[in-house]
Parts: structure tokens; sequence; C-alpha cells
């Protein structure tokens, strides 16, 4: 098999399947419809300076960004623990932290709103016990909790991974050295899962910035972010070139932050190395 | 004489501009053992590549008995391979790897029975056959890649530094494994090495290289004995090659003394080179009509002592039973017939000492 | 501190499979009712095999992700293949081309494909989502595969055909069976990815064509079957079960493959 024949199915589909249809989009983006047919024009992004559309572009920043600060601050001890750990069952709880990946998304989302809407199982809880009813949906936090919960073990993960890594005599030698374990936590630990935290990283803000799905869900449509402002252009409104502008951003957004994470190494696979677990 | 089943007419290589052979011109006669032998980077692998059929030579032909083979693939030609770091396959068993050749040819089922139990005889390695070949030792993964080139009987067996990956003593002794398994077998071996001791132990022929060019064909003994140039000399064994100034006949001028040797026709006051092997440079007390200097240094090696004289900016190296200290001052002694003389050649210039640390280096 | 250790992870997995276990009890709930139990019922087993609409998007599912997958494995396994050697400029920039529908948001691929079809004349439907499964399928396949491709060792190509294959019996009797456990993460990463997808089906499908994402989807905004519950049950189960047969048997041959070392 000649090496470079083998990569000509590939080569055709990225080409027909991945790169046209982004052009397509990028096309889309920059154009409107005009009298005789498409016309430049930087209407699409124009318009999101429109305070509504800004307004939904901050806040799917702002639940993307707490999102993915409180999987580092819930998932980093869980990795740590895990990682450090020499018991046998580690395993299991390691492949039990994936298995959950195996069911559908949205009927695991769907089920928090069994557990916690006013008349779900917290809430006949707390009535039985006398106490008043807590409104835990449909607001951002119920969002949040949403992407934590989906994401959570793309942030475990990568940590895991990179903390196994760890050679043990790198924190005796710190010991050694005359560093307490926090400080060898601070000086050694940390900085060496930085690689494994930024994959996570992107693993997480990247879906949380562009969901549609949970928002609609947790939020019951009144914490509408990007990716819905986008699936309306497309399924509802039928305005393709706002809807593309808004995907143009995305990108955007995803590059930069592809960027500053991966520095471009594809090849060691260190920031996909949780990706693979999805 | 034997006869030559595989020629080489004026092969050149060149891998991305690079010169890596550079007019080979070689035969091999059967049931000889020859080893192609020089420094990473010498061209010898390559060769060995194109002789096996892996690569097509930029130019220059092949020929096998008599008929032209460049094009004629890996596996169309009755030559077969040990590889570098054996190339076993992972996922069979012993018997299945030494089987797999006779399988792949569709021979008779018993017949490959038998001649695999034959090949682990000769290999020494009975009782391994259902051996996962991972679980084997460096030493033994070298016997089974023998076994399943040699069950195909080729003409002629090339073996690529096959003994790179071992440790000395177990080198040892699968130096005379592999001698006593080609006298067995009787099957032309070609083999690869950059270890100058080991083409000495084995080989019949042994062909020098360097830079894509061969140095010098010839015997163990010729080669060790009468090194055409520096490369050779300097490569094959210890040895003090100096620059020298042939007198006249019979006398050679070096480290600012007449010597007498026994060789002739270099006409009279010609630039040559001349190598004195370590273990023929005699040292005495000072003496005023001999080259004399300071021991630099002096450590024991077992059998000798190998002492490092500076002798008017030259060191040499000189063996001896006897330890002189360092700091002691002594003469050079050479008798006439230990003198090599050669021809300053244009691989020569290069001074540099070359061990066999130095290029122990695997070459790919 | 190894109790408190222990306490959080506990606490990890509560809160990861906390939804799950609500989600199963519940398919087994008299009522259909998602909060109160009323009792231990098996009806919902019984009706979800009579329901035609959940039947058809479970064998759209599973048919798209298998083509998906299959498609997607071959693509990708020869592209991993064809990269095996290459490792420099060339390597890094059609590796960066192909991962894109891995590292972009998955709502821009599901709109660009989208376009793409529209713009092409193609009705969306069946056709069109396996279409966008493989595209998105092919990146986690080159993954899985090309670390196998990388560890080649060459030379076993070479000895194979020193020993008298041809270079095409080469490759299947000796390069594929070292490639084929990356092959078979690749084709399973496909089949996991393409059945959980929803965001880039919902995009590419129409026409009534839905997988089970979809159908769970539609159903959210009038309620969620109890049928589906039972569903996922039965589908986690499985792949429990998968599991620990995997597991199991792994274990099994390491025992008997040390039993082996043990008795050379």
């Amino acid at each position: 098999m000649k090496k470079n024949a083998c990569l000509i199915p590939l080569y055709v589909w990225t080409a027909v399947f991945v790169l046209f249809p982004l052009a397509i989009v990028i096309y889309f983006a920059f154009t409107r419809a005009g009298g005789t047919g498409f016309e430049f024009s930087l209407e699409g992004f124009s318009r999101l300076a429109d305070p509504m559309y800004l307004g939904v572009v901050l806040k799917s920043f702002k639940i993307a960004i707490i999102s993915t600060l409180v999987c580092i601050l819930c998932g980093y001890p869980a990795a740590y623990i895990l990682a450090r750990s020499r018991s046998r069952a580690k395993f299991i709880i390691v492949i039990l932290m994936l298995l959950p990946m195996w069911m559908n998304f949205l009927l695991r989302t769907y089920s928090w709103l069994s557990i916690l809407e006013n008349t779900g199982i917290i809430n006949t809880v707390l009535a039985s016990l006398g106490l008043p009813k807590v409104r835990f949906l449909y607001n951002e936090g119920a969002v949040i909790l949403g992407t934590v919960y989906n994401y959570l073990p793309f942030m475990i993960m990568p940590i895991y991974i990179t903390l196994l890594k760890l050679d043990e005599s790198h924190l005796e030698a710190a010991a050694d050295l005359g560093a307490n374990p926090f400080q060898a936590f601070l000086r050694v630990t940390l900085p060496f899962s930085v690689p494994g935290i930024l994959s996570g990283v992107s693993m997480v803000f990247v879906p949380s910035v562009t969901t549609f799905v949970i928002s609609q869900l947790m939020g019951g449509g009144k914490v509408p972010l990007i990716g819905d402002v986008i699936e309306q252009q497309f399924r509802v409104v039928n305005d393709w070139h706002f809807g593309s502008a808004l995907s143009v951003v995305i990108m955007v957004i995803v590059l930069i932050f592809m960027h500053f994470i991966n520095r471009g190494d594809v090849e060691s696979g260190t920031g996909n190395g949780g990706r693979i677990l999805r | 004489m034997g006869e030559r089943i595989l020629e080489l007419s004026g092969i050149y290589k060149t891998f991305d501009g690079m010169d890596v052979l550079n007019g080979i011109n070689l035969y091999i006669e059967k049931n000889e053992f020859l080893t192609l032998l020089g420094p990473s980077g010498c061209g010898k692998t390559t060769l060995l590549r194109i002789i096996g059929g892996f690569l097509t030579p930029t130019q220059g032909d092949i020929f096998y008995r008599g008929k032209r083979i460049n094009d004629v693939p890996p596996h169309k030609r009755n030559i077969n391979t040990v590889f570098q770091r054996y190339a076993l396959f992972p996922k069979m068993t012993v018997g299945e790897n030494i089987a797999f050749g006779p399988n792949i040819k569709k021979w008779d089922k018993k017949k490959i029975d038998r001649d695999v139990d034959e090949m682990l005889e000769l290999v020494s390695l009975r009782g391994f056959r259902d051996r996962d070949v991972t679980t084997l030792s460096g030493g033994q993964q070298q016997r089974v890649a023998v076994a399943r080139a040699l069950i195909n009987k080729p003409d002629i067996l090339l073996l690529d530094e096959p003994l790179g990956a071992l440790d000395l003593k177990l080198r040892k002794e699968m130096q005379i494994e592999l001698k006593r398994i080609q006298q067995e077998s009787g099957i032309t071996f070609a083999y690869v090495t950059h270890d100058q001791e080991e083409a000495l132990t084995m080989s019949d022929t042994i062909v020098v290289m360097n830079g894509g060019k061969i140095q010098q064909i010839g015997t163990p003994q010729d080669i060790y004995n009468e090194p055409k140039n520096a490369f050779v000399a300097d490569f094959i064994g210890d040895s003090n090659i100096l620059c020298a100034t042939m007198v006249r006949d019979l006398e050679v001028k070096f480290l600012d003394c007449i010597f007498p040797c026994i060789d002739r026709g270099f006409g009279e006051n010609a630039p040559v080179d001349v190598v004195l092997r370590p273990e023929d440079v005699i040292l005495v007390p000072k003496c005023e009509n001999l080259p004399s200097g300071e021991v630099v240094s002096s450590i024991f090696k077992g059998v000798h002592y190998e002492m490092r004289v500076d002798v008017c900016g030259e060191t040499i190296i000189a063996q001896s039973t006897v330890n002189c200290p360092p700091g002691s001052i002594v003469s050079l002694r050479v008798d006439p017939e230990n003198i090599q003389v050669m021809h300053k050649s244009e691989n020569s210039p290069d001074r540099k000492k070359i061990t066999s640390d130095e290029i122990s280096e695997v070459e790919i | 501190m190894k109790k408190l250790s222990k306490c959080y992870i506990g606490l990890v997995l509560a809160f990861l499979y906390a939804p799950i276990g609500v989600l199963m009890v519940f398919s087994f709930n008299a009522s259909k009712s998602r909060a109160n139990w009323q009792g231990f019922t098996l009806d919902w087993y019984r009706q979800l095999f009579s329901n035609d609409a959940l039947m058809s998007s479970l064998y759209t599912t599973l048919l798209c992700g298998f083509l998906a997958a299959l498609i997607a494995t071959i693509i990708g396994s020869m592209a991993a293949y064809g990269l095996a050697k290459n490792k420099g400029k060339k390597s890094t920039l059609v590796l960066s081309v192909a991962y894109i529908p891995m590292l972009n948001a998955e709502i821009v691929t599901g709109v660009s494909l989208m376009l793409l079809f529209t713009l092409m004349g193609l009705d969306l439907g069946f056709f069109t989502m396996l279409l966008s499964h493989i595209t998105f399928c092919i990146p986690y396949v080159i993954l899985a595969v090309l670390p196998k491709a990388r560890q080649l060792d060459w030379s076993l190509y070479d000895a194979a055909q020193d020993l008298g294959c041809t270079p095409t019996q080469s490759f299947w009797r000796i390069m594929f069976p070292e490639l084929l456990p990356g092959v078979f993460t690749g084709f399973l990463l496909s089949l996991t990815m393409s059945i959980d997808d929803f965001i880039i089906s919902f995009f590419t499908t129409g026409n009534g064509v839905s997988n089970l994402s979809i159908s769970i989807y539609t159903m959210a905004k009038r309620g969620i079957k109890p049928e589906i519950n039972a569903l996922s049950t039965i589908m986690f189960a499985a792949i429990l079960i998968i599991l620990i047969v995997a597991n199991v048997s792994a274990a099994k041959k390491d025992h008997n493959k040390s039993k082996r070392s043990m008795r050379i």
C-alpha cells in the first residue's frame, strides 16, 4: 500500500465535509441578502452590538467561565486523590467516572429535573419534613449545575492522567530538599499538572460556551446562551447570515482558546487526551 | 576460487542529494563468510539493503548468477536477511516465526514441520518451538531470527549488525555460534558490522568501507597486517599512524629519525603514512639514535600495560607487559618488518583516532 | 485524611450517579410521575417494545452508529497508516485540519454541514446524518490508531517481504494485526460518539428521521415518557455487562499469561 494513497480518502472527505462547509459559513457570515443576490456585509457582526445579543454573549461567557472554574475546583481534588491512591479500587472508580457518559446526556440532564423541580424529589423530601420548598431550576445556577454535571469527568480525566505520570521521586526530592507537603504540592505537583488542567479547560470551556440544550432544559429557556441564538437563527428564524456570523464568532473563540491551550501540539495528543473519553 | 553468485558493479546510491554509495564493485563467492566493515554512516547497511532488494541503486547493476536483478523485489529473491533488531513477528511463536517463509511459499506441511525442528536443532533451541518470541532473551531471539531466515535455504544470508544489541559476553558466544552455523549449513553469509574484532574473528573476506567507498578487500590477515591506507589501519585495531617520508628504498623517516624498513618502490623523499601497531612498539631505556619522549600515562589492561608516550609532539601508544611509570623518559624501537608503509590516501588526513567506542553507535 | 479522601470521591460519584439512579428507579415506577414512587412495575419495559416511534429511533441510532463507525474506521485507519512514517510539518498540518471536527464547537460543525447539505440540494434525513456522523468520527479513529501506527516496527514489513510475502501480503499478515487494537478502539469510540450525539444530528437530520437523542429532545418539551427511561436503563445495563465481561476476560488472560511465564 502506498502511504500517500492511504491519505486520499481523508483529504477528499475533509475537503468536502469539513473545509468546504466552514467556507460556506464564513461566506454567509460576511454577506446579506441583497436585491439580486448576496452582497458583502458586516451586518451579522454589527447586530452583535445589540445589547440583547451582547448580553447573551456575555452571559454565555460568564456561565462557561464559572462552570470551568467549578469543574477545576471540584475535579482537581478528585483527580489528585485518585492519582495518588494505591488502592486497587482506583481503576474501578476511574471506570465508574467515565461510565455515565455512556448514558444519553440529554436523559441524564433531564433526570436532574426530577430531582430538582418544584414537585421533585428534594422538594418532596423538604415538604415532608415541613420545610419550605426551594426553587432550584430555571436560573443561571441550574444551567451551571447542568454544565458542571455534564463536563466534570472531562476535567477530572486529563488531570488524573497527567498526575499519574508524576514520578514519586520528584516529591521525595522536594521533601528531601526541605519542602513540606503543602510546599511540595505548590512547587512540584501543581506546575506538573498544568498541561492536564489546560486540556481539561479546553474540553469543558468550549462545549459550555456553545451549549444550547443544557440551557434549554435546566434554564427552561429563561437563560438563553449563544448556542440558543444560533439554533434559533437556523431552525426558527432562518436568518442564515446572522447565524453564520455567530458561528464565526464561536469559531474564533475556539481558535484563540486552542492556540493558548494546545500551542499547536496536535502530535502528542496531550491536548486531546481526554477528548478521547467522550 | 568459489563460484561468484552475486556481483555488484558500479553501484551508486543517493538519498536526498547525499551520496551514500560511491561506485561499489564487489562480488560474493559461494560458501564464503563476507563481512562489510566500516564506521556508522559508511554505507554498509545501504549496500546490504540493495542486495536484499529493499533499495534499488541509483546507478549500477546487481547480478545474481549472471542475471541482472535490480528490479526484482525482495520476496522474489532467494536471499534472506537477519535484521538489526531481529524483526521477529511478535504475535507468533518461535515455531510460527520459523515456519513463516515456508508457509508463504506453501511447502508441504510435513516438510515444514521437519525443517522447523531441524532448524531449531541447528540454532540450539530445541524445545523452544511453542514459546512466545517476546519471552526470549536477546541471544535466543537472535537464534530464532537466523533459523527463520535459514529455513528458506537462501543462496545468501544477509546479517545486518545482528549482534549489536547483545552484551559483550553473549556477543562473543554468538560469533562462534554464527560461524559454526555458517559452516554447518554451507550457506553464504554477508555480514555487516562496525566491530573490527567481530569481523576479524568470523570472516573469510572483509570489505572495509568508508564514505560510501570500498577501502580494502582482503582476508582478515591481509587487512590487519597490511592495511592499504591510514583509514583501514586506524579502523582495524589500535594503531599509531604517522606522517613519514620515504627517504629511499628500505629507509623511512618519522619522528625525526630514520628507520630501516622492508618496503621499496615509493621513490625518494616521497611523503607516506606509516602504521605502527602498539604491540610492535618496544620501549627501551633512553638511547641517542632512537626517538625519545616522556611517558604521559600508563594503564593496566589485564594482559599488558598500555603506555602513551609523547614524542616530538605526537602521542604514541605502546603496549608491553612491563610497566613504564608516567614521567619516565623512554626511547622507541620498532623492528623493520613491523613498519607498515602506505601511500597517502585521500581519506587519510583525518588523524583523529577512531576507537571502537566512538563508533559503537548503531547505524540505521 | 484517608477517610476524607474516600468521602470526597464518594461525593463526586454520588453527584455523577444521582440522576442515573433516579432515572433507573423511576423506570420501574408504577405511575408516570418522576418524583412520587407509586409501586413497582415492569409495564414501561413491556410498552417500550410496542412503541414504534421509539423502536424506530433506536434502530436509526444503531444503524447510523454502526455504518458511521465502520466507514470512519476505514478512512481514519488508512489515514493514520499513511501518516505513520511522517512526523514532519506536513503531518502536523494534516492532523490540525483533520482534527477540526473534534476540536471545533459541535454546533458550528452541525450548522456548517446543514448549510452544505441544503445548498447541495440534499434532503435532510438519514443519509445526511450518516455523512455528518462519519465526519466527526474520523478524527477519533485517527486519534486511536495513530499511536499504534507510529509504533509500527517497519523492519517487520521488510522481514515479511524478505521471507516471501508480496507487499500486500506483508501488510495484511503482519502490519494490520499490529494496528488492530487501535482500529478496534477507534471503531468503538466512533460507535459511542455516534450513538450519543445530539447536536450535530439535530442540525443534519430531518423529514421525521430521528435518532434517540432527538426523540428524547423532542419529548423533553412535552414530558419524557417512562419508556425511554426503561430503554436507557437497558442500554446502560448492557454497557455495564459488556464492560464487566471485557474486564473479567482481560483479567483472565493476564492471569493465564502470568501462569504461562511462571511455567517457563
